[in-house]
């Protein structure tokens, strides 16, 4: 049976970690924040660009002078860039993430090749045997287009080239702080159908509309990742903030019985002693 | 005439203005009140903002697309920054080194990135550098 003593310290253990979980979650929270944040300083940017580029969908164009980033082929190879957090405590996240993207990886005809950003879905990637192309790792917790544009470019390189027919990213989207879905989006062929129909504007292009779609679709691929990356960090901290309030609580919990506990046993050993002393002195008499 | 400069991470500038001179792939061009809907590429250089009654403002731009129409100019930067905000020593090293990859070309130098920067790099000096030293005279607009 254990002692006072004993309890005593698991006590103070568990508070100890109970006032660690409260600081991760306190942190996550405000880094969540700051992420959404960066989302929606982005929107005017992506909402412009979406425009531009709808307009530029509508012009007439000959079937020879579709954009290669347009241009649809036989899907005889996909990449897929999976993006995951670096790091765990996240609760489910990264299982449901990389749940998701082996279902991709699976249920998909051709094969496929994969592009990680985050160390835990590296980790994952590795462990199942998939074909790894490349590894990102370390991506700051308030990326700038700077620091994409390299998964940007490989991807579009890799297009371009026909190594891959397909690319298709794989994030955590954020709906909300409780939920977050792990999404799997087409990023190559650029689809119109995504673009909503704005009304031709009627522009007058200059250089014409073919170069300046060549010019416009890179930076929407880019910008593309860039949201991405951002939905998937606002997740990753909403999820570990989350995680951390229920470990919080369970500590405090876990305090809470165990003092119950203390006290029992402390009574029954003051009980014992009591009952010591009394017979002691029965057997005097 | 209301200008934004936009980039994919924040909302750089939102005025009104009564001019702009951009840095257009084929040319400078300027833009007044009731330009024709225009879309055009832009290459690294100094924007020019024109406001009545106060001196002209620089902005680097390293490139992206400006669009005209009804009377608004968006401008959509890969990056732009205001005097204020650029790093002079670190434009001049950009510069130094993009010059010297350019210089002693090696096997595996990418030339046209390499311009890039330095138009980039270039970009920047001349607007951290105008701030330093505005011109005395034929400054308005």
């Amino acid at each position: 049976m254990a002692n006072v003593r004993t309890i005593r310290r698991r006590i103070r253990s568990v508070r100890n970690t109970a006032k660690i979980t409260k600081a991760m979650q306190m942190i996550a929270a405000s880094k969540m924040r700051r992420a959404q944040l960066s989302t929606i300083a982005g929107r005017p940017y992506a909402q412009k660009i979406l425009e531009v580029l709808a307009d530029l969908m509508a012009q007439p164009a000959e079937a020879e002078d579709i954009h290669p980033l347009l241009r649809k082929r036989e899907v005889k190879s996909i990449q897929l860039i999976h993006i995951t957090p670096d790091r765990g405590l996240c609760g489910g996240l990264v299982s449901n993430l990389n749940r998701a993207a082996a279902q991709f990886v699976l249920g998909s005809q051709a094969p496929v090749r994969v592009v990680t950003v985050g160390k835990k879905g590296r980790d994952f990637m590795v462990r199942t045997g998939r074909d790894v192309k490349a590894v990102f790792t370390g991506m700051p917790d308030r990326p700038g287009i700077a620091d994409i544009s390299a998964i940007a470019r490989l991807a579009i390189d890799d297009y371009t080239s026909g190594q891959v027919d397909r690319v298709v990213v794989s994030y955590a989207e954020f709906v909300n702080t409780a939920v977050q879905r792990p999404v799997v989006e087409q990023l190559l062929p650029v689809q119109p159908a995504e673009l909503r129909a704005g009304e031709a504007v009627g522009y007058i292009y200059e250089p014409a509309s073919l170069r300046v779609l060549g010019a416009l679709l890179p930076r929407f691929v880019e910008m593309q990742i860039y949201h991405a990356m951002l939905e998937a960090i606002a997740s990753e901290h909403s999820a570990r903030m989350v995680a951390m309030r229920n470990a919080t609580d369970n500590a405090n919990e876990l305090i809470d019985s165990l003092t119950l506990l203390m006290n029992k046993v402390r009574q029954e050993a003051i009980t014992k002693e009591l009952l010591d002393i009394v017979g002691g002195v029965a057997a005097l008499e | 005439m209301k200008l934004e400069i936009v980039t994919a991470e924040r909302l750089v500038y939102s005025e009104e203005v009564s001019g702009v001179v951009a840095p257009g792939i084929e040319g400078e061009l300027g833009i007044l009140p009731h330009h024709a809907p225009l879309l055009t590429i832009l290459k690294p250089g100094e924007l020019r903002i024109m406001k009545q009654g106060q001196e002209d403002a620089y902005l680097a731009v390293s490139g992206g697309f400006l669009e005209v129409m009804a009377n608004r100019v968006v401008v959509l930067a890969d990056t732009a920054e205001r005097a204020e905000e650029i790093d002079e020593a670190r434009a001049q090293a950009a510069m130094k080194s993009a010059q010297e990859r350019v210089t002693h070309r090696a096997a595996d130098v990418d030339l046209e990135r390499a311009m890039a920067s330095i138009q980039r790099a270039q970009a920047r000096l001349k607007v951290v550098r105008r701030r330093r030293h505005p011109p005395q005279a034929g400054g308005g607009g």
